[in-house]
């Protein structure tokens, strides 16, 4: 491999880890969902998607990025609360085949809806004037966007981990996906305890839906591989792990990076390899705990 | 799990010859199956959707050995699919293979590729063996369209074409849709009679045995892995036949034969149709592919009327098609 | 317990004469069958022409014009008188963007609706699935999506023809635009697939007369939705002109990342098949100053006539809204096979073939006609470059047409390089 440098390497193994951030930023709302209900979401990409328009449809009203930023996982969250309280709820306890098959028909119901009223074809997305540009890192140069990108994934993760980890409401959340019979039996409602993560889970999906919708195409589309991506990172990473995803999806980053430096046309095939050979050795994931989900 | 008790009892005198009709057909499964498909060509809009009914029907058979009789979800059977399909494919087109060496070619490189996954995938359960052969079958994705030499990558391997064959006492060009369809029916119907056997063999106790309770199964002394595995690579031969059966009716392998898509689509339509059911798959693949034949014609948004029916299905008929008739004929 | 062991427990309650009446209703239930299903038979006097393009997918808007555009030429043979009374009729046909559904269309569109003609397609591999389909039965087919492979003896038949541009001569076209003036330092981004590398060819067999230097050449995979990790290489080389071999979604999203990377600053962007849709639905921001090739863009109705006329009907149809260039193909496609027929005075194949290769057509660009060896549509090819927002006189003004490369055998491949003869 001749033309790789120092500077070269190091602005790849950067651009992996930010890559990284994007992967945990994806997968996170799925991990959520995934871990804490073991529901499997195959609807997640197309939330994610969602979230992409609703940001279209609010930036073009209000015209102010940062106040979309705020309203769309509001909606999306919204949208979330509807579909867990009448579609998912009632397929509890008849394993994890049910809510998987409902929300893949649910994610397929979604996008064409979308296609239905925004047309087939894209619609552009601008960065905002604000985050434009690149910043020289001093060993090349790298999108302002993304730096921010890393940031707002940053404060979203140590949100969600203190909220899972440190608040009693987050102790119930836990105990919910350990023994929902003996959460129960304590007297507390566990099915408000997967509303509300449920909500969580498909917020976050719209965030970074409308926070990918400046770098990637705004298309119906959009969420398709989505979906595979946050899968690895999330059995990567452990399921119901919050450390894993962020491990992971870092992980993930700087293979797929470093793949596409050395073997470019392998690029695709190294997130699946990894998945695979961690699977094999093992089985529950980096951080996952043995036994969970059989 | 029955889904007709031995009493029946008391049944409704309207719904009475429909159901000794349905509990007629349950019975003589094989020859109620292959009745039907030899009259379906008729009754389908056109031939080459009744050859894709015949083909995925046998696919997402295949597939039910291990989703429905055994109970574990895999992600990964497009690979089987798939590498029956460029097995078949690649041995025409490269090789100039006669086509019974072909489809064998095609059926032993599936079942070569389900023994290997099986072998690594076996031993994680649940939802991690769903994505351990994901995993793997993505892997098999990536390799088959990195070969492009041989497998024509992104655009597919194009001229698997027979033409005429003859077979001394009859000869027929496959470019007749109607003998094309009888070809491939011979197939299923073999592949059919041979399902039916294993299940009806002490090896289809067993592997019902383990689906409803693994712990006894091993107590009782049963080989599980081994079971499973076995299992694993008999659901690997049959989908790799469907794989071959269809490189040979598109005249094309698309990469796409490959593709978790695909895996996804006999999910689809084994719980569709009934997962666990003898004739769920077909019936399955034959709402399936009818639904979205019928609603293309109509409407570009036929994913909006797929979408709604599999959640109507998942929420009030998870039984499948299939399965809710012999439910509802049972009661 | 399943159905197996039922088999062997419940006793033979089932009598003779009810599996007779099983048999029975089975045979009326097909023989009521066809009525059920095949509804509204075009008259059989028609000239039908089947016409599969991908209405769902990422590309369905690029379909839906392609069908309309088709439509049209339909629409003015009939209005023309036909073919001695007979009408055309076009079959429109989803292919979801997928071979296996693509090749089925197509075997639906021959067997059952007995289509005499099938053209359509927007993608390289789902082309040389119809196309191997259609010739195995003998239909033609006229194909309106890029490709090289089409053209390769390996594909062709005389039964194939090929009406789109191929990417051996708009990446050529392109690069013979843009090396002159913008630098011999080039660096690719290559789509890791036929059609990516076909186009990265064609640059470089029109570079070598400019002496360019390939200072990096980046794969990557198709349908790719983050770039940044193939970026930092291309950047790191400095070139003076980065050649984006990739299509539709995946050329929008690599412009939209390497704005974001601060490369146009540094590099001039060119892309061989520069999409007007595909423009539209990206931003002005992340188009701006992109160099690239088109086999059609509306500005064409300034200078050329039928130009005009095409988008002045397209426009009366449309609500004043323009045509696009893959809309484009379909007019042209389905109009010249028509010309034909007309020509040839008769829907006989063989006829109709002969009469192709002998025809001289002008339908929206300027004249084009099909090479002998094979069948690919020679045709001008015009370069064109993205406007900024700001000099925008309206939502459809995207481009300014900035060159064209006549239509000239000589810049494609050589019939012996595709193997005939």
């Amino acid at each position: 491999m001749d033309g790789i440098t120092l500077n070269l390497f190091a602005l790849q193994l950067f651009t992996g880890l930010a890559l990284g951030s994007v992967f945990v930023l994806l997968a996170v709302g799925l991990s959520l969902i995934f871990g804490l209900l073991t529901v499997v979401n195959f609807a997640h990409g197309a939330f994610y998607m969602v979230g992409a328009y609703v940001g279209v449809f609010v930036l073009g009203l209000t015209g102010n990025f940062w106040f979309t930023l705020a309203a769309v996982p509001v909606v999306v969250g919204s949208m979330g609360v509807v579909v867990e309280r009448y579609l998912v709820r009632p397929l509890y306890g008849r394993g994890i085949d049910y809510p998987l098959l409902l929300t893949f028909g649910l994610g397929m119901a979604l996008v064409e809806v979308v296609r239905i009223v925004y047309g087939l074809e894209g619609v552009p997305f601008d960065t905002p004037k604000e985050l434009r540009g690149a910043v020289d890192l001093g060993f090349g140069f790298f999108p302002l966007y993304r730096l921010f990108l890393i940031g707002i994934t940053t404060v979203l993760v140590m949100v969600l981990w203190l909220f899972i980890e440190k608040t009693s409401y987050g102790l119930v959340i836990r105990a919910g996906a350990r023994d929902p019979e003996i959460v129960r039996v304590l007297g507390i409602d566990i099915s408000k305890v997967w509303l509300i993560v449920f909500a969580i889970g498909t917020g976050v999906a719209g965030l970074a839906g409308v926070l990918s919708a400046p770098m990637r195409s705004v298309i119906p589309d959009m969420g398709s591989t989505v979906l595979v991506e946050a899968f690895v990172v999330t059995v990567v990473g452990g399921m119901g792990s919050l450390v894993g995803a962020v491990v992971a999806g870092l992980l993930v980053g700087v293979v797929v990076s470093m793949t596409s430096l050395f073997w470019p046309s392998l690029t695709d095939l190294s997130m699946f390899a990894l998945m695979a050979a961690v699977l094999l050795v093992r089985p529950q994931g980096l951080f996952g705990k043995k036994g969970l989900m059989g | 799990m029955s889904e007709i008790p031995m009493n029946t009892g008391e049944m409704q005198v309207s719904g009475r010859r429909l159901s000794d009709l349905v509990k007629l057909v349950a019975r003589h499964r094989v020859i109620a199956v292959l009745a039907f498909m030899s009259v379906f060509p008729f009754i389908m809009p056109y031939e080459a959707l009744a050859v894709n009914i015949l083909i995925y029907g046998l696919f997402a058979l295949g597939f039910n050995m291990v989703f429905g009789y055994m109970g574990v979800l895999s992600f990964g059977h497009a690979a089987f699919f798939g590498m029956g399909s460029y097995g078949t494919g690649i041995a025409i087109v490269h090789f100039g293979a006669p086509w019974p060496v072909a489809i064998g070619l095609g059926v032993v490189v599936a079942g070569i590729t389900a023994m290997i996954m099986g072998a690594m995938a076996i031993r994680s359960r649940g939802i991690y063996f769903a994505m351990v052969t994901l995993a793997l079958a993505q892997c098999v994705y990536y390799l088959i369209y990195q070969m492009s030499d041989w497998s024509g990558g992104e655009d597919g391997l194009t001229g698997v074409t027979i033409g005429e064959i003859d077979l001394g006492v009859v000869s027929f060009n496959l470019l007749d849709p109607t003998a094309k369809y009888y070809f491939m029916f011979t197939f299923v119907a073999l592949a059919v009679f041979i399902f039916s056997r294993i299940l009806a063999s002490p090896f289809g106790a067993v592997l019902e045995a383990i689906r409803e309770n693994e712990n006894r199964a091993r107590a009782c002394g049963y080989n599980v892995q081994l079971t499973k595995w076995i299992t694993f690579v008999i659901s690997g031969l049959f989908c790799g036949l469907a794989g071959a059966l269809n490189a040979i009716h598109l005249s094309v392998v698309p990469i796409e034969s490959l593709h978790y898509h695909l895996s996804g689509q006999a999910v689809m339509m084994a719980l569709l149709g009934g997962m666990g059911t003898f004739f769920g798959p077909f019936v399955g693949a034959m709402a399936f592919l009818l639904l979205e034949d019928v609603i293309t014609l109509i409407t570009i948004h036929w994913q909006l009327f797929l979408g709604i029916t599999f959640m109507i299905f998942v929420l009030f008929f998870p039984k499948g098609i299939w399965g809710s008739i012999l439910h509802w004929v049972s009661r | 317990m399943s159905e197996d062991t039922k088999n062997k427990t419940v006793s033979k309650g089932v009598s003779r004469r009810s599996l007779l009446k099983g048999v029975a209703a089975g045979g009326a239930l097909a023989a009521t069958g066809p009525f059920l299903f095949n509804i509204a038979q075009a008259a059989e006097t028609s000239i039908k022409i089947g016409f599969p393009v991908p209405l769902t997918g990422p590309y369905g808007s690029e379909a839906k014009e392609q069908a309309a555009c088709a439509q049209m030429a339909v629409d003015e043979f009939n209005a023309a008188g036909g073919l001695n009374g007979r009408m055309a009729k076009l079959l429109v046909r989803d292919d979801k963007l997928k071979s296996g559904e693509a090749a089925t269309r197509t075997l639906e569109l021959i067997e059952k609706d007995g289509a005499d003609f099938i053209a359509g397609s927007l993608s390289a591999s789902v082309q040389l699935a119809v196309n191997s389909v259609a010739k195995e039965r003998g239909k033609i087919y006229v194909s309106i999506s890029q490709s090289d492979a089409i053209n390769e003896a390996k594909h062709f038949s005389k039964y194939t023809f090929h009406e789109a541009m191929n990417p051996h001569m708009t990446a050529g076209a392109v690069g013979r635009y843009v090396f002159p003036k913008k630098g011999k330092r080039v660096a690719f981004l290559i789509a890791d697939y036929a059609y990516g590398h076909e186009m990265a060819r064609g640059f470089k067999a029109a570079g070598e007369a400019f002496g360019i230097e390939v200072v990096a050449e980046v794969q990557h995979p198709l349908a790719t939705k983050d770039f940044s990790t193939f970026l930092p290489r291309i950047q790191a080389a400095r070139p003076d002109v980065l050649c984006l071999c990739n299509f539709g979604y995946d050329q929008m999203n690599s412009l939209k990342q390497s704005t974001n990377f601060g490369m146009k600053e540094q590099m001039q962007m060119v892309a061989p098949a520069l999409l007007y849709n595909q423009r539209r639905a990206g931003g002005a921001e992340a188009y701006d100053g992109v160099i690239g090739g088109t086999n059609f863009y509306w500005g064409l109705e300034d200078t050329i006539a039928s130009a005009k006329t095409f988008t002045d009907s397209y426009r009366k149809a449309n609500n004043g809204k323009p045509p696009s260039d893959y809309g484009a193909y379909g007019y042209s496609g389905v109009g010249g096979l028509l010309k034909a027929v007309t020509a040839a005075g008769t829907t006989e194949t063989d006829a109709v073939i002969t009469a192709m290769e002998n025809l001289k057509y002008d339908m929206y660009k300027g004249e084009q006609y099909y090479r002998k060896c094979d069948h690919q549509s020679v045709q001008s090819v015009y370069i064109i470059e993205s406007k900024s927002e700001a000099k925008m006189a309206n939502e459809y003004d995207v481009f300014d047409l900035v060159g064209v490369d006549k239509a000239n055998e000589g810049v494609l491949r050589s019939c012996s390089d595709l193997g005939f003869g």
